[in-house]
């Protein structure tokens, strides 16, 4: 089990506090958290903007996948992480998403892109309702396969309405690039991955301050010890579906980033799969920690191209090549949830403890 | 904890406001691209690149197809490759997933910068590229789907189709029936996609008053017990598939198992019967029976095709082929169809370039496609006129016997994918030696 330590906002109880004058760090730690998480996101923005600058517009679509890749495993983070409740269907809450997107720039074309984020954040969290009343009864394995059957059935809802939907074709639309004035500025991509990050970034600031909260403090004792939370006041199933929902919306709005960001919404980017790979990159990245979405959905973007590239220059049999990248994200998983279980982030961490009691 | 919120939705709003002043759906139609130009062609290469299904469920059978191509690009850059450069033929996995694809074509094109796509597969995948192809002024040549949205040479003036569609297919085919099975009752069974929507409305033309059923089948579902049952119930004589491989050969098993025996008339995309041969030996092991009579179920089968076929070693095309394959092919599986599909394809490929001279740009090889005389290896006519993307016109109806060469019942035909009249084509059909596809 997570402890209540894992997590960025309190305090790093292992390490005694030098008596020297509170350092830089220190200073920062006691900002209020609605000051700090908004700064920053801000500094996490301009770094991102100064990085598309660097990289081509393939470098760009890359990015924006980090992105929204990462706002659906915060949003997983929230729910299994902090309130710890286990869902293998956050992939159809990605497709509800990118369909709520998808059919408001069809059909809709007048409306401002912020609102149709608004829009499906809503929409998914109204889902998210549906989904996580039924299920607020369910704990475990039960919980996992309720909603393993929502990422599996949930897609096959294209092919019944196929005059809407697309079928399993699905859709296909442009949407608008940089403002004219920005033209020579900023490129196209660079636009669209630097909107992806920032609806990501208030996203996850959205999510940072809630579990910094009264409300995330709440779903770290569920997660703990139910019956405990339960004795200590803790509305225990209100608090589980709110999870829920916010999870939910976190995951339609990321689902709406990659719809923007690629143009498209087909089906088959939404099967089981998805759901299990956000799951994996969760572990992966670590759980308990915001840091851990991040982790994860660079380790899900970029595993896969350097694992092509190895195999590019290993020049292997094109049956093994073309197979390699999931391996060795397979790999990449097991050895890292062997040596260090609370994934990369808990790596780094022990990595930089082991640093500072060498100074 | 509203205190909390409130200012975080403000700057959320404000932020996003100030992003966005007009709609997200809003947009302005771009200057066309610049086609005067020779990305991805230096003094001694040219850079072609594709998008296929390496892995995923679409990769058994049209992995094949890129190392088709690959090896006839080999065979051409052994042999002096184009007006003195070689090909360099990039393919990069999309898993048939269409974002993945969105990604490997940008990649292709940004940061491998090739000269023109060649064959990219699927519709649902290649439909979420075309856009961006175009916009770019990246030559797209011979897409390999039969939909009918490749042929728009209005909108996409950069994308030629390749297969003959859905459409043109299912009419002749249903003319044939309706000349040879005059009395036969006839069932449909078909992908619920754009194939089975668009062979409906060719099989109609002629069928509809012969149709006893139609049963469309979802890709992600391997159970065809229901659509197979529904259609003996019919009482449906002849069964036209118009399936991918896997269901082509799922079909003939389950109607095999419950003792129904319809004749088959399948599609192009479903009947390279070397693929079908091995999936059906796949899926009778899965089953445990190991030593079905795959030659003896699939004996019979009525097919259109449009390219010559391996088990006709006569043909001076599939034996350059099988020769090109056995020493260039990166592969330890036997060529099949598929692998032809993918080396008529580069050599298609092949011969636009030749024709487009040693002063190459995107511009002047689509000139060359639009006025290619494509006598070669196909059997039907090629059309890519300026007017006309529609690759392959029209295709033969031929059947499949056991351990002997197909028998043709009926020569090439063409037609339109709309009312049109299908016609007897006239195709000439010159030997590897007289096609320029490399060379000086």
């Amino acid at each position: 089990m997570v402890s209540l330590r894992n997590h960025e906002s309190t305090g790093q109880g292992e390490q005694p506090r030098r008596a020297s004058a509170p350092s830089a760090a220190d200073r920062w730690r006691a900002l209020p958290a609605l000051v700090r998480f908004p700064l920053a996101a801000a500094a996490a923005f301009a770094a991102v903007l100064a990085l598309t600058f660097v990289t081509g517009p393939t470098g760009d679509l890359r990015i924006g996948s980090v992105g929204y890749y990462m706002l659906a495993i915060a949003g997983l983070q929230l729910l299994i992480g902090y309130s710890g409740q286990i869902s293998l269907g956050h992939g159809a809450f990605m497709f509800l998403g990118a369909y709520t997107m998808a059919l408001l720039v069809l059909h809709q074309p007048a409306l401002p892109l912020w609102l149709n984020m608004l829009i499906t954040v809503v929409l998914s969290c109204a889902a998210g309702v549906l989904v996580g009343a039924a299920t607020a009864r369910l704990h475990g394995p039960y919980l996992a396969g309720a909603t393993l059957a929502l990422a599996v059935g949930l897609p096959s809802v294209t092919v019944r309405f196929p005059e809407l939907l697309g079928g399993s074709n699905g859709l296909a639309f442009s949407t608008r690039g940089a403002p004219p004035a920005l033209a020579g500025v900023i490129t196209n991509t660079q636009w669209q991955a630097a909107a992806v990050w920032l609806t990501t970034l208030i996203g996850l600031v959205v999510l940072a301050t809630i579990s910094a909260g009264r409300l995330g403090r709440r779903m770290r004792a569920l997660r703990d010890d139910e019956s405990a939370a339960g004795l200590a006041g803790v509305p225990v199933g209100r608090t589980k579906v709110i999870a829920f929902v916010i999870s939910a919306g976190a995951g339609g709005l990321a689902g709406a980033c990659q719809a923007y960001l690629l143009g498209t919404a087909t089906p088959s980017s939404f099967t089981v799969t998805l759901s299990l790979s956000l799951l994996a990159a969760l572990v992966l990245g670590g759980l308990g920690s915001m840091w851990g979405a991040f982790f994860g959905a660079v380790a899900l973007v970029y595993v896969e191209v350097w694992g092509e590239d190895l195999a590019h220059a290993l020049s292997l049999d094109s049956n093994v090549a073309n197979n390699l990248p999931i391996v060795f994200f397979g790999v990449l998983l097991i050895l890292v949830i062997l040596v260090w279980p609370q994934g990369l982030h808990g790596m780094l961490r022990s990595l930089a403890g082991l640093v500072r009691r060498g100074r | 904890m509203r205190s909390r919120i409130a200012p975080a939705a403000a700057l959320m709003a404000a932020v996003l406001l100030a992003t966005s002043c007009g709609g997200a759906g809003e947009v302005q139609d771009d200057a066309a691209a610049d086609l005067d130009v020779s990305t991805g062609v230096t003094e001694n290469s040219i850079k072609i690149g594709s998008h296929q299904p390496l892995t995923g469920p679409a990769a058994p059978g049209y992995s094949q197809i890129s190392i088709g191509a690959g090896a006839v690009f080999d065979y051409i850059n052994a042999n002096g490759g184009i007006h003195g450069r070689d090909i360099d033929y990039v393919v990069k996995d999309d898993a048939y997933d269409p974002a993945r694809t969105i990604e490997v074509t940008r990649e292709l094109v940004h940061s491998d910068e090739i000269f023109a796509m060649l064959g990219g597969l699927g519709t649902p995948t290649h439909s979420k590229v075309v856009d961006f192809l175009n916009e770019e002024g990246v030559p797209d040549l011979f897409v390999s789907s039969g939909a009918l949205m490749w042929n728009q040479p209005d909108k996409y003036p950069l994308t030629f189709g390749y297969q003959v569609d859905y459409t043109k297919e299912a009419k002749i085919q249903g003319s044939y029936i309706a000349e040879n099975m005059p009395d036969a009752k006839v069932g449909y069974l078909h992908q619920n996609d754009d194939v089975g929507t668009d062979s409906e409305i060719g099989l109609e033309q002629y069928v509809a008053e012969q149709r006893v059923a139609v049963e469309s089948y979802d890709p992600g579902n391997t159970d065809l017990g229901p659509q197979i049952s529904a259609l003996k119930e019919a009482g449906a004589d002849v069964v036209v598939c118009s399936c991918i491989p896997a269901f082509s050969a799922l079909a003939i098993l389950e109607s095999a198992s419950i003792g129904y025996e319809p004749q088959f008339v399948v599609s192009t995309i479903g009947a390279d019967t070397a693929t079908l041969k091995g999936l059906l030996s796949e899926f009778a092991a899965e089953a445990g029976n190991e030593d079905l009579p795959v030659e003896q179920l699939l004996d019979g089968m009525i097919y259109t095709g449009y390219l010559p076929s391996i088990t006709q070693q006569d043909d001076p095309w599939i034996q350059l082929y099988s020769q090109i394959y056995e020493e260039h092919a990166d592969s330890d599986r036997p060529i099949t169809n598929t692998t032809v599909y993918g080396m008529v394809q580069a050599t298609m490929m092949g011969q636009a370039l030749m024709s487009a001279g040693p002063d190459l740009t995107r511009q002047s090889l689509i000139d060359a496609v639009h006025e290619q005389d494509w006598a070669g290896p196909g059997l039907v006519p090629f059309s890519s006129t300026e007017n006309d993307h529609g690759g392959f016109a029209g295709a033969m109806v031929l059947r499949f016997r056991a351990g002997k060469e197909p028998e043709v019942l009926q020569e090439a035909m063409v037609t339109d994918n709309r009312g049109g009249e299908i016609t007897t084509a006239e195709v000439e059909r010159p030997a590897p030696e007289e096609v320029s596809f490399f060379g000086e």
